[in-house]
Parts: C-alpha cells; sequence; structure tokens
C-alpha cells in the first residue's frame, strides 16, 4: 500500500493510474491511501467544464491541455461520463477528442463512468482530483455532462467552473434555468464557427443581467430547499456575487483552438478574483466541510446496514409493520437507540 | 464490509491504430462490452501505438482489445505490446486482437503476448465469455 504512494509521489504514472482505480472502486485500503495524499495536495488548479453533450467540452479540453503544455504546466484531466442504468456498462467516449497530446504523459487523461453507486461519483472525483494533485500536476480538468444535480456537485471539485453552451440550442437555455447558471465562473460559447453564436451570448447576457439586478440570488429561485444540506454552497454563492465577479462570456471554436487563449485568461482572472478575495480558502473550507459530511453519512449508511441485519434484516423488520406489530418510527428509534446511547456514554467519559 | 468491496467492472480499451479507418466492428464490439456491463473505453480512430500504450497505461484497464483491419497488425501490435512491457502493464492487461488477420499470423501474435484473435466470423457471446474468465483479476 505504501509502495503505490510512494511510487505515486515519485512521478509514476502506472501508480497513479492504480490509485485512481482504487480510489474510484472504493477497493479496500482507498481511505488510508486518499488520507496520506493530503499532506502533499494544495498546489494544483482545479477547472471544471460541464454543459450539454456534444457542445465540445472534451475538444476544449484537448486544446486547453495542450495550451497548458506550451507553457511547460503539466495537465491531468477527469472525463466523467453516463453509465447504463441497466447493465451497469459504459463507452467512455471523451478520449476521442484527445489528440493534441500524443504520446505525452504529462497529460494525464483518465475517463470515469458516472456509476449510479450512491451518489458516490461526486466523492471519487474529488478523491481522484486529490491524487492527480498530489501526482504535482498544475492543472486539473474535470468534463462532465450538464445533466443535473450529480453534474453539479461534481463539478463543486473545481475552483473555477465553466459552463460550455453551443448556438441555437433550446436546450442550453433550459439547463441554464435548471440551476447551472449559478455555479459558471466563465462561461464559453463554443460553436462559434456556427450561426446563432451572436444570439446564444446575447441570451446569456440577459440572463446574467437578470441574476445580478436580483442581489446575485438566483434569478429562478432554484436554490429554495434544493440542497438543503450544503448551505455552505449557498452561502458561497452568494459570496462569490457579492465579491463582485461577473462571469465573462468567452466564444470559442475549439476544433480549431480558437478562444482558447482568452478562456485560460479567464480562467486566470477568475483565480486571481479567488485568492484576492479570499474566496479560494472560503471554497476549500466549504469542500472540506462537504467532504466530512459526505464520508459520516456513508460511514454511519453502512453501519445501519450491519444493524439492520442483525435485527433480523429489513423483510423481517417490515414483516413487523404490515402485521401491524410496530411502525417504520418504531422501529427505526429502536435500531438507532443502542448507537446513540454508546456514542453518548463515550462523548461523555 | 459491504460497501468496501463494490464490485468493479472489467475496464476494457478498444483501440484503432495506425491509417486503418474501418470502425465499425470497434463500434460493434464497444457496445457489445457496454452491454455485458463492461467499461469501455474507445481510442477514437488512428492511434499511434504509443498513443494506445498511454491510453491504456492512463486509463488502467484490464484488457485492451486492438481492432484491426489494415494488414499492418505484424509491425504496429509488437509495438504496442513492447510498449505496455516497458510500463510493466504487459503481464497483468489481457490483450487482444479483433478484425482481419490471416491465420498464418495468428502464431506470432500469440507468441508476442496476445491471447486470443478474433476475426469477422467470431460469436460475441465467446468474445464476452473469453474476457470475462480471462481479465486479470486485481485486489
Ligand atoms: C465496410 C468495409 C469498408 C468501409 C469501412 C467503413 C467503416 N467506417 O468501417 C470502407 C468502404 C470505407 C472501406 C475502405 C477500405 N477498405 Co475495406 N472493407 C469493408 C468490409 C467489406 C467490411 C468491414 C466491416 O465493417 N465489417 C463489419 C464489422 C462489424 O466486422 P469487423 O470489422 O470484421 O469486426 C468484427 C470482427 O472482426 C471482430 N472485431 C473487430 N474489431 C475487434 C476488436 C476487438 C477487441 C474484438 C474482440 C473483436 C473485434 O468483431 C467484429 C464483430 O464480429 C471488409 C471486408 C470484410 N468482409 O471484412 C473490407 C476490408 C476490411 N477492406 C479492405 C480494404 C483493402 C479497404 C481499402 C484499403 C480499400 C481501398 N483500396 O480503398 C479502404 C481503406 C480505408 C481505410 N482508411 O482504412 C480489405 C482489407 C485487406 C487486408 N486487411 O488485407 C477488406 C478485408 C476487403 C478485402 N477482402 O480486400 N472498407
Ligand atoms: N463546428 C464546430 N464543431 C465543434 C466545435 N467544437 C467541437 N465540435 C464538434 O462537436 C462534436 C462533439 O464534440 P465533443 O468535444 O466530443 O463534445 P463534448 O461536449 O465533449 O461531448 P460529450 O462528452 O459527449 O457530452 C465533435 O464532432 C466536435 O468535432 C466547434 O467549435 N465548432
Ligand atoms: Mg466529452
Amino acid at each position: 500500500m505504501s509502495g503505490l504512494l510512494d511510487r505515486l509521489l515519485d512521478g509514476d504514472h502506472r501508480a497513479l493510474a492504480r490509485a485512481i482505480t482504487k480510489i474510484e472502486n472504493r477497493m479496500p485500503g482507498h481511505r488510508e491511501l486518499v488520507s496520506s495524499l493530503y499532506d502533499h495536495t494544495g498546489n494544483a488548479e482545479v477547472i471544471g467544464i460541464t454543459g450539454s453533450p456534444g457542445a465540445g467540452k472534451s475538444t476544449l479540453v484537448d486544446k486547453v491541455a495542450e495550451h497548458y503544455r506550451s507553457q511547460g504546466l503539466t495537465v491531468g484531466v477527469i472525463a466523467i461520463d453516463p453509465s447504463s442504468p441497466f447493465t451497469g456498462g459504459a463507452v467512455l467516449g471523451d478520449r476521442i477528442r484527445m489528440a493534441s497530446n500524443v504520446g505525452d504523459m504529462d497529460v494525464f487523461f483518465r475517463s470515469m463512468s458516472a456509476r449510479g453507486s450512491l451518489g458516490g461519483v461526486s466523492i471519487a472525483t474529488a478523491d481522484a482530483v486529490k491524487a492527480l494533485d498530489a501526482f504535482g500536476k498544475d492543472r486539473i480538468i474535470v468534463e462532465t455532462v450538464g445533466a443535473g444535480q450529480n453534474e453539479i456537485d461534481i463539478v463543486k471539485t473545481a475552483d473555477t467552473v465553466t459552463v460550455l453552451v453551443q448556438p441555437g440550442s433550446g436546450d442550453d437555455v433550459q439547463m441554464l434555468k435548471a440551476g447551472i447558471l449559478e455555479i459558471a465562473d466563465v462561461f464559453v460559447v463554443n460553436k462559434a464557427d456556427l450561426d446563432g453564436a451572436d444570439r446564444t451570448v446575447q441570451e446569456l447576457n440577459e440572463m446574467l443581467q437578470l441574476r445580478d439586478d436580483d442581489g446575485g440570488r438566483s434569478s429562478t429561485g432554484h436554490h429554495a430547499g434544493h440542497h438543503a444540506e450544503s448551505a455552505e454552497a449557498v452561502a458561497l454563492q452568494r459570496t462569490e456575487a457579492e465579491n463582485g465577479w461577473m462571469p465573462p462570456i468567452v466564444e470559442a471554436v475549439a476544433t480549431r483552438g480558437e478562444g482558447v487563449e482568452e478562456y485560460v485568461d479567464a480562467l486566470d482572472d477568475h483565480r486571481a478574483h479567488l485568492e484576492a478575495t479570499g474566496e479560494l480558502e472560503a471554497k476549500a473550507r466549504a469542500r472540506y466541510a462537504e467532504e466530512i459530511r459526505t464520508l459520516l453519512r456513508e460511514d454511519t449508511a453502512e453501519l445501519l446496514t450491519e444493524e439492520i441485519a442483525a435485527h433480523g434484516g429489513i423483510e423481517e423488520l417490515v414483516a413487523g409493520v404490515t402485521a401491524g406489530e410496530t411502525d417504520p418510527y418504531e422501529i427505526a428509534d429502536s435500531v438507532l437507540a443502542p448507537i446513540a446511547d454508546c456514542a453518548r456514554q463515550q462523548r461523555d467519559s | 464490509m459491504s460497501a468496501e468491496q463494490t464490485q468493479r467492472p472489467i475496464r476494457c480499451l478498444v483501440a484503432k491504430v495506425g491509417l486503418d479507418g474501418h470502425d465499425r466492428g470497434a463500434h460493434v464490439i464497444a457496445r457489445a462490452f457496454r452491454d455485458a456491463g463492461f467499461e469501455v473505453v474507445y481510442s477514437g480512430l488512428h492511434r499511434s501505438p504509443d498513443e494506445v500504450v498511454q491510453a491504456a497505461v492512463q486509463e488502467d484497464v484490464d484488457v485492451l482489445g486492438i481492432s484491426i483491419l489494415s494488414g499492418a497488425h505484424n509491425t504496429l501490435v509488437p509495438k504496442i505490446l513492447d510498449g505496455l512491457d516497458e510500463y510493466g502493464a504487459l503481464d497483468d492487461t489481457l490483450v487482444i486482437v479483433g478484425g482481419i488477420v490471416p491465420d498464418k499470423d495468428e502464431d506470432e501474435l500469440r507468441e508476442r503476448g496476445v491471447s486470443a484473435i478474433f476475426g469477422p466470423g467470431a460469436s460475441m457471446d465467446d468474445t464476452i465469455e473469453f474476457v470475462r474468465e480471462n481479465a486479470p483479476k486485481r485486489e
């Protein structure tokens, strides 16, 4: 185990790949591994890219990676694709667009499937980012299709979130209304070579204007209740707006590498903004809080699964309810009570 | 501990190497593997042997499936095998080849480290079964 960590820190690409596998599959020993990575993280700038399917995210990632390499920076990429809800299988196709960095191991590209596993994709992503960070990658890019809350959680791994839209797609506007607008630090209108790019830029501008008039709050009122548990996340979005960051809109033709420089400049500007306002630290704190909560939720869920088994299994407990002998509330109390007692005793002693 | 032992799907890279533009077979295989519950990374067309090695290592796949119909298998496949070896990845990656490979070339490829070759007539079920049985078990 320590062998893997040492090799990773030593710059062994295969060890990095193995570590990510371990993390992704929550294999035995992954917790110790991730926890020993923490000492070596904090040096990478993490960029998230989301947007509708086929908008050109991977193509842009490829060109941005090339740009960073020309500046002598090393790059890690994690690209997340949906998996089939039926078989759990997946065809991960983002790698197809990686064509500008042939044979260059200093661009480390890893495809991940968004397995339906207990909502664990975002935590696996965050941990894989730590592996790349500890390895010494200067820039880490996380790509995911913008489809819902899961993806929003994934891109929150990033310090700077990019939302990429393509012209002439009503879908994109819908997506923005569904809560993705708030998480964007930078917009890219890609495929600016196609008709309608100007209109898309204009629509975005209008939306941002609305948001701004709203005092930095969501123009759609989408926050309420949606994210009951991450008050930090909501607070974060507000402070960001209050700190006066207006997401720039960059036009790009990713296939030709046009707009890449402007885009990277926008990322750098946002980074400078985060550092100047103390936002970077606030984000890190919010992420740690989320991480602690998520881990505890996972761990207690596991503990409770054991307890349910010890009580004869869920079927048996349900039988008690259907027979009218008890009810779900009573059962929950009685399963939890010994654990709660135990915790209190430990705390007091 | 239940959640610690979530079953890892078989991870597979389906790679097209060289100037070969025949990609129907690769698509068919990628989808069949997906439907079998595998996680499939598809390389896209026209990859150099180096790129295939880079992808296999970074993606940490259990299985590397090279699809080749161009007739250049005798030069390209060994380059990939050597590259894997350089990373110490040859021993625990199952390498299979599909496409058009004349019988006379099969033995040589097998000797170099290819585990199986599946031509146009191969049954999909047999192919999937072979991968399930021979994908390296990792702890
Ligand atoms: C369709 C076809 C084309 C299409 C390709 C379209 C496309 N996007 O794929 C077009 C018209 C473009 C084409 C062009 C050419 N073709 Co052509 N083509 C064929 C043809 C008729 C069928 C191939 C096919 O799609 N089969 C259907 C798929 C599903 O089958 P498959 O690819 O064999 O895959 C199966 C298995 O092989 C296996 N498999 C394949 N890959 C993998 C990978 C893994 C991991 C596994 C496990 C299994 C596996 O599983 C699949 C499902 O069973 C074959 C002849 C033939 N009958 O095979 C010639 C053939 C492959 N072509 C041939 C040639 C020469 C060419 C050209 C050079 C012709 C020319 N002079 O212009 C060009 C080259 C183009 C290029 N850039 O590479 C020759 C190759 C000769 C050789 N290898 O020695 C063949 C064999 C015809 C012949 N008998 O001469 N071709
Ligand atoms: N015309 C035009 N096409 C582009 C541009 N950028 C990307 N494309 C094309 O759009 C298609 C999808 O590009 P990808 O980079 O795979 O898009 P993606 O957003 O990563 O797609 P998913 O990961 O599948 O959601 C490809 O055919 C690209 O060549 C662009 O600037 N202009
Ligand atoms: Mg993509």
